[in-house]
């Protein structure tokens, strides 16, 4: 069924009963080419990008839970292409322009809104890591300027510029940035590759991944045992209970990262906002909610909930830099499990075990990467080979000392000793 | 309209209060919501989507309808629920969501859009043409959604935060929560009792219901006067808890004054509590469910526990002609109530073929609301029987489809609630919170008798944890009715019936969204919207699971729940975020030489935490790089002074001090004699460069350690886990000495003439040469003198305890100038060091190897240390790499700015083509051009290429020589003559 | 979340630093091998239930602590001085 304006109207006029279903609720087939673990919009994106750009529909993505049930829908729908680092920056800008050509891919208004982030700026060295990140995003092509005192002013006027304890000087501006509806990524990948003949197989949990002389054989599911040529793990935040399963250990430690939304407000804040000195980021929703986070609660975690400290810093960042929204009053707060690699940047890679491939460790950063993520996992599981923007995301880059450390203090060893 | 002799409102205050401009008046206790009701105004607000008019639903905190904004300029507070804002003489209210105004709202035309507005509708169009969605549409959908507006001021109140400890947090103060805290009061535990109502006693303070033969009210406020009077007992009204986390502790806010109109200058609006509690007893209640049917959310249609609440507690009847629709035996009481306060009960609609009269009232059996009439006001209902229809004038139904327990609290760490057939509703899963037991009606025990006994039982089974032994109690006599209830979500028929009052989430979209296949509880809610308003679903979530249940053919059991997340009610950011505005976010750190500083109009800048100096303007300078430049010569022509007590500084102590440096550098201190200074470097266990620095032996067993200012508490935090988690058998004290020493570099060819005549003794170069340290005296002051260099002249490092550092720094500054030379900035000593290659953390940023840095000689191959395995890891080591150089302008433009890029010479400056980048920059008024710092591909063996610096987004270009990264007095002559 | 510190009892999480793994106690000697040190390093069990960790009272008394936490629930089940552990 194609989505329009028109579909809208005809159905409105006929009581809204032709509407058919998002996507199939198939049994699961005793084989596919290829397996995916983890219905979430990574998993989902990959699904659609096989079909669509490889022609393999003979796939089934297999879901513990409903799909874009994890972090693809319990994220603040940051998207973004401000990455510094060869790797990213061609990764990321590789993204960005497959949102900007999502909805007509998809047939599905996922809200793309590319209302600009940017960036405030504490300090002259602040400033000059940020014209470095600037000036990579304009290499790689992208959009990327510095915003003075003013330009930020003129901008957002609400910031407290003359109190707040680390005054602005300017900001990143990327205009292109913005947010997008965050289940909507998940809905629109699920209903395009179920179309196409993926089967989207949800409350299948997989129990244990077959594995013969090296060869991965296919996967034991709680809807039973699963064959299959090719598996692909993305798991997000179980990324090393999934790979355990294959008697792998990961590069990932799993922590919750908290986010939160206010009350419903009349239009306040027009653009994204990140406030370094604070670990702090707001933008707000179409619904009228202002929708911030802050930093990692910062201990190990599985449980999709944070605790209070983190809670009133991220409350204390927003007060300090924008006392105008003391009275918007927190009505959720919700966690994610995050899977941090050691530089803060992800993994999509082949495994030693043939046949089986992993896409993990996107730290908090996976919303944005979700076309690009789906586009070029799909690319190493049709063709074997990684997609020019993946190549330097291998697993063993740690091991050889090749890790991709761009945004500071991001990963979980940023602490390192 | 009142109701003549019934409520604990206070007839003799009379307050007048203003809502949207129109002047009413009621009484002290009322709330807005209740005074509206007493002047007969029903429609208050206008719904989210569909800006449809509505009325007061509930008299409680899950109000999903009655949200006003009070407040002026930066008091504004939208959002505010009338059902809890306490009246005060002279509150001004105004209606939300509405424009132009509540009784004519233009936005009102997407009511009569909803059939093109339904569940999801947004995902299937708005998608041409492309450019539309965030010029055209975007725009409009978030005008037109939204609630309240914020001012666009600073919050103009006061905030604060505390801390609370007890044994015992019991949370809610009605029947249950009363004996829970005066069984453990009792006990000697130490006692909080919470209630989000500024009147303790919960739905006693609703009924007529007695408790031990008298008034529940009489009896509740007997109790809270009781427990008042107990040392170990902490009464804490209008206090709301907002979560549940580890350990015990519990989120809560206190409305402090918000009871009291405008809060004078210094009082506190609300505080944030963090209640730490070994146990706690959740005694929260029950929220009343409503019943979909057509229509069902027009404004006079109300909960029927409500009716009773603003009857008995505030005197007022909601209607002249009432209707009350249920399908259990409690709301029955409403019409006994009303009708014993002389209103007029127009008929009861029982939706169960056996229900019961329990007065003189028409009662109309195996009956249904199937629609209502009276767009802005109820004015009548059709009710279907099996006999037929009816129609029935009546200006206010009172609604009950059965009461949920409030369990959100037990979910808060991922406890799911169980299904309770037996009252059609979740209860808590025991356990679900370490610590906390649950009684009462949020347990699922709805009669009085039985909250009474179950908050007895409850305090008793927390006092044998606590290990206190738990007194006699005798349990008061009081009602003690069976819940009787048959299960009704909705009525069958056509026409809108609302689920999600705020929201527009009618059961229409509740089954389309299955039909969509949407058919998990997740993604129902997320589609439809449904329990993601201000209630997040208190007063609509169950029925419509219920319904998602019915139209996907499974159990409720089955189709499970959505998870409630704290706040149980929002809280406002500028309670949670109390005293950061302004400065207080981060402590604010300031050096001895500070108010010297400010007082010679230096200009303070924050280093992390810290503020230094950037540069001490002279009266005709009307730049900073006039300054700046004039700094730098003083410390190369004279002699300059800079506050360098920022630095770490670290006291290592111990036989096996020596040991633990050599661990901690790359290169060895074991080898450096007493009375002398190293530089060190220092690797993280990844074999990345984390900082540098000089250490100095003062004694055999006895080392002081500087850091960056930006790693202090990073090395601190390494040094402390090397000797204890790694090494604890070495035998060596750290502590960290930043704070007690202030320290000054004395720098420039006269420092030692300015030294020598402070000091008891003089110094000289054969007992202090470049590298030496040791005690000094200052004017009867014991020092420590560092014959070290920050700016590549002849220069010492002063330090002082920090009580004299503020008379030293201004001694010191008054000797360099009558020399020629004064104080000196940020600004300057970062162009003294990028002249001498000197690295800050603008170079090593956590990115860089040694051998990036030039520094691969550092690494010692003659022992272990951190970071030494790590370093020789094939991508750290290979060529390719960026390394460090300097750089100065060869093309005509001869600026260079930090944070450009290096491409090849006559290449196009893109992301293939990047070579490097600008770190550090400075124009050099000793070379006269400017310098920079940066990184290359294999720079160090490429001094003398020209390649092109390239800053897009300044439009700044220039050709770069790469050069070495000491430009000034690259033998070191001047800081060792 | 509240760590009970040896030294100095029950205190609230925010005077705690956090580092991970306790994998981190025993380092691998410098000729042990990428294998090892990549193993030490990088590569973690990461499970959904105990695990061991270090945690530092930075605000507190400095000590270095090996904490078992069950990171799905949040629930502490010792804390002890790391200085002790490795003794």
């Amino acid at each position: 069924m194609r989505f329009s304006g028109l579909k809208v109207l005809t159905e409105g006029l006929t009581g809204n009963q032709g509407w058919g279903p998002h996507w199939r609720n198939p049994e699961p087939k005793p084989e596919y080419d290829i397996v995916l673990i983890g219905g979430g919009g990574h998993g989902l994106a990959t699904a659609h990008y096989l079909a669509k750009v490889h022609g393999l529909t003979n796939v089934a993505v297999l879901e513990k839970g409903y799909l874009g049930g994890g972090n693809v829908g319990r994220n603040t729908t940051i998207v973004r292409a401000n990455y510094m680092l060869p790797g990213n920056s061609e990764f990321y800008s590789h993204s960005l322009k497959l949102w900007e050509g999502l909805e007509e891919d998809l047939n599905y208004n996922v809200m793309h809104s590319q209302r600009g982030i940017i960036n405030l700026v504490h300090s002259d060295g602040q400033r000059d890591a940020f014209v470095r990140r600037a000036n990579s995003m304009c290499g790689q092509g992208d959009d990327g300027a510095m915003l003075d005192r003013a330009g930020v002013e003129k901008l957002l006027p609400f910031l407290d510029f003359e109190q707040t304890r680390f005054p602005i000087y300017g900001g990143l501006y990327h205009k292109r940035g913005g947010t997008a509806r965050h289940d909507a990524v998940a809905w629109g990948f699920a209903r395009s590759a179920s179309d196409r003949g993926v089967d989207l197989i949800q409350q299948c949990e997989v129990t244990g991944i077959d594995v013969e002389n090296g060869v991965v054989k296919g996967v034991q599911t709680t809807k039973g045992p699963i064959r299959a040529k090719k598996v692909g793990m993305v798991a997000a935040g179980r990324s090393s209970q999934v790979a355990a399963m294959a008697g792998m250990s990961l590069p990932i430690e799993s922590h919750v990262l908290q986010a939160f939304v206010t009350e419903g407000l009349k239009p306040c804040i027009d653009h994204v906002i990140t406030y370094g000195m604070g670990h702090f980021y707001i933008s707000q929703s179409d619904k009228g909610g202002l929708v911030f986070g802050g930093d990692l609660d910062m201990y190990a975690s599985y449980a999709s909930r944070g605790n209070l400290p983190l809670v009133e810093h991220v409350a204390e960042a927003a007060m300090t830099l924008m006392p105008a929204i003391g009275k918007a009053k927190m009505l959720r707060s919700w966690g994610g499990v995050m899977d941090m690699s050691p530089d803060g940047s992800f993994i999509i890679d082949k495994t030693d075990i043939e046949g089986l491939f992993v896409n993990c460790g996107w730290c908090y950063g996976g919303f944005k990467a979700t076309p690009a993520s789906g586009h070029t996992f799909a690319h190493l599981l049709a063709t074997g080979n990684s997609h020019p923007t993946t190549v330097r995301h291998r697993l063993d880059r740690f091991r050889t000392g090749r890790g991709i450390m761009d945004e500071e203090a991001t990963g979980s060893q940023h602490n390192l000793h | 309209m009142r109701v003549e002799g019934k409520g604990l409102i206070d007839r003799t205050q009379r307050l007048s209060f203003r809502f949207d401009g129109t002047i009413y008046r009621g009484f002290a206790g009322d709330t807005l919501a209740s005074a509206l009701l007493a002047n007969d105004v029903r429609h208050v607000a206008r719904s989210f989507k569909y800006h449809r008019p509505r009325g007061i639903l509930t008299a409680g905190s899950e109000e999903p309808n009655a949200l006003v904004t009070i407040g002026e300029d930066g008091a504004t507070d939208p959002n505010v629920r009338a059902t809890v804002q306490e009246l005060y003489e002279g509150l001004e209210a105004r209606s939300q969501n509405a424009w132009p105004s509540l009784g004519f709202d233009l936005l009102v035309i997407n009511d009569l859009a909803a059939p093109f507005l339904g569940a999801g509708f947004y995902y299937k169009t708005f998608m041409w043409p492309r450019a539309f969605w965030e010029k055209v549409y975007e725009p409009f959908i978030r005008r037109a959604a939204g609630l309240g507006a914020l001012s666009g001021e600073k919050d103009a109140d006061h905030y604060e935060k505390a801390y609370a400890f007890c044994d015992v947090l019991v949370i809610g103060a009605g029947p249950s929560g009363l004996m829970a805290a005066w069984t453990a009061g009792q006990a000697g535990a130490q006692v909080i009792l919470v209630d989000e109502d500024s009147l303790m006693g919960g739905r006693l303070n609703a009924e007529t219901l007695t408790v031990d033969g008298t008034p529940g009210a009489d009896w509740a406020d007997d109790m809270v006067s009781k427990l008042a009077a107990m040392d170990n007992v902490r009464l804490m009204p209008r206090v709301t808890v907002t979560g549940a986390h580890d350990g015990g502790t519990f989120g809560a806010l206190e409305r402090v004054a918000h009871h009291a109109g405008a809060v004078p200058k210094g009082g506190v609006k609300e505080t944030f509590w963090r209640i730490v509690a070994k146990r706690s007893i959740l005694a929260a209640g029950a929220i009343e469910r409503h019943i979909a049917f057509r229509n069902n959310d027009r404004p006079g249609i109300m909960a029927a526990g409500a009716v009773r609440t603003y009857l008995n507690r505030f005197g007022v009847s909601p209607g002249k002609a009432v209707t009350i629709f249920a399908n259990n035996d409690d709301a029955h009481r409403t019409a006994m109530d009303l009708q014993d306060a002389g209103v007029h009960i127009a008929a009861v609609i029982d939706s169960r073929k056996d229900a019961q009269a329990l007065g003189d009232y028409r009662l109309m059996q195996s009956a249904v609301v199937a629609g209502a009439d009276g767009r802005r006001g109820l004015e009548a209902i059709r009710v279907q029987t099996a006999s037929g229809s009816e129609k029935i004038a009546t200006d206010c139904l009172a609604v009950s489809g059965g009461w949920n327990p409030t369990v959100h609290m037990t979910c808060h760490m991922n406890g799911r609630p169980t299904w309770d057939e037996g009252i059609a509703s979740f209860v808590p899963t025991p356990g679900a919170i370490p610590g906390m037991e649950t009684a009462g009606a949020c347990n699922g025990a709805f009669s009085t008798a039985a909250c009474l006994a179950a908050g007895v039982a409850a305090a008793k089974t927390t006092l044998e944890v606590l290990g206190l032994a738990a007194p006699d109690i005798d349990i008061p006599q009081a009602d003690d009715s069976p819940y009787a209830i048959e299960p009704l979500w909705a009525v069958p028929g056509n026409g809108r019936a609302w689920l999600d009052f705020q929201n527009d989430v009618s059961v229409k979209d509740v089954k389309q969204a299955a039909q969509e296949n949407f058919a998990s509880v997740e993604h129902m809610k997320r589609y439809t919207t449904q329990g993601m308003a201000t209630d997040q679903g208190k007063n609509s979530n169950v029925a419509a699971l219920a319904l998602l249940a019915d139209a996907t053919g499974r159990g409720i059991p089955e189709t499970g729940t959505t998870t409630f997340r704290p706040p149980y009610t929002p809280v406002a950011l500028a309670a949670l975020g109390a005293g950061a505005q302004g400065k207080g976010f981060a402590p604010e750190r300031k050096t001895t030489s500070h108010a010297a500083s400010v007082a010679a109009g230096a200009p303070m800048i924050e280093a992390g935490l810290w503020y230094r100096p950037s540069y001490f303007p002279l009266r005709d300078e009307k730049t900073w790089r006039q300054s700046c430049d004039r700094e730098v010569g003083w410390v190369r022509s004279a002699v300059g002074i800079c506050d360098v007590s920022t630095l770490g500084k670290i006291d290592i102590q111990g036989p096996d001090a020596a040991k633990l440096l050599d661990f901690v550098y790359t290169n060895t201190f074991s080898t450096l004699k007493e009375n002398r200074v190293r530089y060190g470097l220092m690797l993280r266990e990844d074999g990345l460069v984390m900082d540098d620095g000089t250490t100095a032996r003062l004694g055999e067993n006895h080392y002081v350690m500087t850091t960056t200012t930006a790693a202090a508490g990073q090395v601190m935090r390494h040094l402390e886990f090397v000797t204890q988690a790694l090494h604890p058998e070495w035998d060596v004290r750290i502590m960290s000495v930043t704070e007690q020493w202030a320290q000054f570099a004395v720098a420039g060819p006269q420092s030692r003439e300015l030294l020598n005549g402070l000091f008891d003794d003089t110094i000289d170069d054969s007992k202090w040469p470049f590298m030496s340290c040791g005690l000094v005296t200052v004017q009867g002051v014991k020092g420590r003198l560092f014959r070290i260099s920050f700016s590549g002249e002849h220069a010492y490092e002063l330090a002082v305890p920090s009580r004299y550092g503020d008379s030293l720094f201004r001694l010191l500054v008054a000797r360099a100038e009558a020399l020629g030379g004064g104080a000196y900035g940020m600004e300057a000593l970062n162009v003294l060091r990028i002249e001498k290659g000197f690295i800050t953390h603008a170079e090593i940023d956590g990115r860089v190897t040694a051998q990036d840095i030039g520094m691969e000689r550092m690494l010692s191959k003659k022992k272990d240390f951190i970071g030494a395995t790590m370093a020789q890891r094939p991508g750290l080591t290979e060529t390719g790499r960026a390394q460090l150089v300097g750089l100065k302008p060869a093309g005509p433009v001869k600026q260079l700015t930090a944070g450009a890029h290096i491409y090849a010479d006559g290449q196009e400056p893109v992301a293939e083509r990047d070579q490097g980048y600008v770190t550090s920059v400075g124009f050099s008024p000793t070379l006269g051009h400017f310098i920079g710092l940066g990184f290359v591909t294999d720079g160090l063996s490429r001094h003398g290429d020209v390649l092109n610096m390239v800053d897009h987004v300044r439009g700044i270009q220039t050709r770069v020589e790469l050069c070495d990264p000491v430009f000034f007095d690259p033998k070191g002559e001047r800081t060792r003559g | 979340m509240r760590l009970r510190c040896p030294i100095c009892g029950a205190r609230d999480r925010r005077e705690f630093y956090y580092q991970g793994s306790a994998v981190m106690l025993d380092r691998p000697g410098p000729d042990a091998g990428e294998v090892a040190w990549d193993d030490y390093l990088h590569l973690r069990e990461n499970p959904a239930g105990d695990l061991e960790e270090l945690w530092s009272h930075d605000a507190g008394c400095g000590a270095w602590l090996k904490v078992t936490r069950n990171v799905s629930t949040h629930e502490i089940k010792s804390v002890e001085l790391a200085r002790e552990v490795k003794r």
